[in-house]
């Protein structure tokens, strides 16, 4: 039974850490399928994450505070569309630089507004969320095996982490079976063909944004009011990047992607765990290379294992009227 | 109701500094087949794209079914018939054939009811107008004929009654074209109006009732189809009398320049396309290379021009050994004379991304008149491409300009002339006016004789045997890679066919 438990409870802290990346990578799917390349997930993320953060820390409600991520991650979410679709830049160097300027400004108004050094200040009570137990979850935790599933890790996580596992299959109801997912897929494979078809691609485009920076600004709460007490600096931690890996690991598949993210949010879970722990033969395995082994495995998985990953073929390349 | 589905009034349309539509007036009968034709770069394809609503006309009119209509977008053509199956397809390759056809006409916000909408309705169009394709299938793992099927398709879906069709034969095999003109035939038969654009004559006088002729930007004609001829069009088109047969004087053969000896050479997959060819090419007479695409022609190019290595073989260039089995460079060749103008101009002779003045050195960058000590002399590249570019009549004259933006035969034009300003003694010329239009093959086909009168060896390889017999001194024709016989360009189509066929000398001869 205490194989059990063990394994129970680093999977409890895989879903947990693999949530923000879930949210992350399903908001670049939205992005990546409409033909915008988002490499600023990461900073729509952190960015998210301060607003919640700060919002929730004054207003003392946890819901503005997701409210305010989305509103600000939105907006950087346009900032990035303006760049990529209306002025038809490079889509790399505007998701950088989305990137730095979230880096930056969140630490530069965290000091302005609070002075704890780049930080909000620490969530309590309604100003932060609080894990929910599903029903019978007290009935049920003695029943042996299936108790255990259900009341440790199915139970007792986040609201946003229902939201979150919700919505890969609605993604992908989105995808494949409304109109919005059709013309989304096109317009990321052959945007000359949802033109011709007499649909803007523009405004297209600019709603696949949209949905991104919403997802991502959900991401960011996520980190800053559930998984911790408040914002702290660049404490989305290369999460945004980890997310963009799994979407590409995930062929750009709303299902696929939820199981890259829990692949990586395996690994990461157990990497904390193994701090400090012996294994037999090897003996303590230093702390930096557990850390570093979510990341190694990236570049291992993506460099041979998965196969060709095809991209949407119009991906990257702003919409020019052929001439 | 008016007998005219479309009228356009004076429109008017410019990109930056080129004009690419002047003032034209047309007016397409119901129920007709309205072909326009004209040179590529006439102004056809933007003509049709406004009509489309894929660009706004700067000034003038179109009336849809007489009445006065603003068509500020692909949506509103579609909301009045107006249907169009573009060159390049728009189709979404991954998607299957249902899907491209839903698109933008799914009808509501959640496909499933659409779907079975749609794929009731396809069964439907597809009983009318016996255009049969699965709509379950990938576009990409279907021919191309059956692409375009779905584009037109796609059209008729939409409750299209004007069909305008872009260079549609282009991409076609000749019987796919075939099937294609009787499937416009039907869609007349049941009241649909259809604007065929084109530059190929056969094309217009085989299915269209009445023709409209466009020339640099503007409508210059339009004709009864029935009381025209290829002739009046192609004066028409290119605003001249054409010359659809070369002229040309005696041959006075110099020299040995070229000559090859039991070349064999084999493709990338090591099949030998060459075998044992032996062939001489003297200063002064064109010596053409027949035969059906893939008997060897071009791997027979590719060797003495240096690109491909031989496998055994002897090639001399002005008596001087080329090393075609080992190190023969490209470069080197072309300082000693030789002079290529590749079958593939997009692949081969070009960078389509380039300006037109850089790739009117491009091979010749090492040329002290292009430098400046280290530095490219940018100015004087560009003089000498305007140079080029008046003596070649290569239009736009515009060095600056992208070389993709250039039409065919003026991109063909370039290549000519980078390779013959040169005065190489040895040409070798792979199908010098595929893809180009009628008044830019007569001007190459000039060219071409004019270095033979000024003595250069030229060896020319072409699968149109028109062009072969019209320019050639000896034809040789080359089947399953070797040269299976010699003939003079006066013989009979019908004996080179044989030949080409793989019918041996003497039964051919016979």
């Amino acid at each position: 039974m205490e194989f059990l438990d063990t394994l129970i409870v680093l999977l409890q802290s895989t879903i947990r850490v693999s949530v923000p990346l879930i949210l992350a990578a399903l908001a670049g799917l939205y992005s990546e399928r409409s033909g915008v390349f988002d490499i600023g997930l990461e900073g729509k993320m952190l960015g998210g994450a301060f607003a919640a953060g700060a919002v929730a820390a004054i207003t003392g409600s946890a819901w503005l505070g997701v409210l305010a991520a989305i509103v600000v991650a939105v907006a950087l979410a346009l900032v990035h569309g303006f760049a990529s679709i209306t002025q038809r830049g490079n889509q790399i160097v505007s998701g950088v630089a989305i990137n730095f300027i979230a880096a930056g400004a969140t630490v530069i108004l965290g000091q302005a507004w609070f002075h704890q050094g780049g930080r909000t200040p620490p969530l309590s009570g309604g100003a932060r969320f609080t894990t929910i137990d599903l029903p019978f979850a007290a009935e049920l935790a003695d029943v042996p095996v299936v108790g255990a599933i259900y009341t440790n890790l199915l139970s007792g996580h986040y609201t946003l982490t229902y939201i979150a596992f919700a919505l890969v299959p609605f993604t992908w109801w989105v995808l494949f079976r409304t109109r919005f997912g059709l013309r989304l897929r096109a317009v990321g494979e052959n945007p000359g063909a949802v033109d011709t078809a007499g649909i803007s691609v523009i405004w297209l485009r600019y709603r696949a944004v949209i949905c991104c920076g919403i997802l991502t600004g959900i991401a960011g709460a996520y980190l800053s009011l559930a998984m911790t007490a408040g914002f702290v600096k660049g404490m989305t931690a290369g999460k945004g990047f980890i997310a963009l890996a799994a979407l590409i690991f995930a062929k750009w598949k709303p299902v696929s992607v939820m199981y890259a993210c829990l692949l990586f949010g395996f690994l990461d879970a157990l990497s904390i765990r193994m701090q400090g722990h012996r294994l037999p033969l090897i003996g303590e395995v230093p702390v930096q290379f557990m850390q570093a082994l979510p990341y190694v495995l990236t570049v291992v998985l993506l460099a041979g294992f998965i196969g060709r990953a095809i991209p949407p073929k119009a991906g990257g390349t702003p919409y020019v009227k052929e001439r | 109701m008016s007998d005219i589905a479309i009228e356009l009034k004076g429109i008017d349309k410019s990109f930056g500094l080129v004009h690419a539509n002047r003032d034209i007036n047309l007016r397409v009968r119901k129920g007709t087949i309205h072909g326009i034709i004209g040179e590529n770069g006439a102004g056809k394809s933007t003509l049709m794209s406004i009509l489309y609503g894929f660009y706004q006309a700067d000034r003038g009119d179109i009336l849809v079914d007489g009445a006065k209509t603003d068509i500020s977008g692909p949506s509103i053509a579609i909301d009045k018939g107006i249907g169009m199956v573009h060159q390049h397809f728009m189709l979404v390759e991954n998607f299957t054939v249902l899907e491209n056809i839903m698109l933008g006409a799914e009808e509501g916000q959640i496909l499933t009811s659409g779907i079975a909408r749609a794929r009731n309705e396809l069964k439907r169009l597809e009983n009318e107008y016996a255009l049969e394709v699965d709509p379950d299938a990938i576009i990409e793992e279907l021919p191309v004929g059956l692409q375009q099927r779905v584009e037109i398709l796609k059209a008729l879906y939409r409750g299209a009654e004007i069909l305008i069709l872009d260079e549609p034969t282009g991409v076609l095999t000749p019987a796919e074209a075939d099937h294609l003109f009787r499937i416009l035939a039907q869609l007349k038969a049941q009241g649909k109006t259809i604007i065929l654009i084109t530059h190929k004559l056969r094309e217009i006088m085989a299915i269209t009732d009445e023709v409209s002729v466009m020339r640099r930007g503007e409508m210059v004609a339009t004709r009864t189809t029935a009381d025209t001829s290829v002739e009046e069009l192609a004066e028409l088109m290119v605003g001249r009398r054409v010359l659809l047969s070369v002229e040309k004087g005696p041959a006075n053969p110099g020299e040995v320049k070229l000559s090859v000896r039991n070349l064999t050479v084999r493709d990338s997959r090591g099949v030998p396309m060459v075998k044992d060819v032996s062939l001489d090419v003297r200063a002064g007479e064109i010596v053409g290379v027949a035969g059906v695409a893939g008997n060897g022609q071009s791997e027979l190019l590719q060797a003495i021009a240096g690109i491909r290595r031989a496998e055994t073989g002897n090639v001399t260039l002005n008596g001087r050994p080329i090393d075609v089995t080992g190190e023969a460079d490209p470069n080197e060749l072309r300082h000693r004379g030789l002079a290529h103008v590749p079958e593939d101009r997009h692949h081969m002779g070009l960078v389509l991304k380039f300006e037109e003045a850089e790739n009117s050195i491009l091979g010749y960058h090492d040329d002290p008149r292009y430098l400046k000590s280290f530095f490219l002399d940018v100015e004087a590249i560009r003089a000498d491409a305007a140079e080029k570019c008046a003596r070649y009549d290569i239009r736009p004259p515009d060095v600056r300009l992208k070389t993709a933006n250039f039409s065919g035969g003026n991109q063909q034009k370039i290549v000519l002339a980078r390779e013959m300003e040169r005065d190489p003694d040895v040409i070798i010329i792979g199908q010098p006016t595929r893809g180009v239009d009628v008044g830019a093959i007569e001007f190459i086909h000039k060219r071409i004789i004019e270095m033979r009168d000024a003595g250069k060896a030229i060896l020319l390889v072409s699968v149109e045997l028109d062009e072969i017999r019209s320019l050639s001194d000896r034809v040789l024709v080359m089947f399953d890679g070797h040269v299976v016989g010699e003939r003079s360009p006066e013989t009979g189509e019908g004996e080179l066919g044989l030949l080409m066929a793989g019918v041996t000398d003497q039964e051919a001869a016979e």
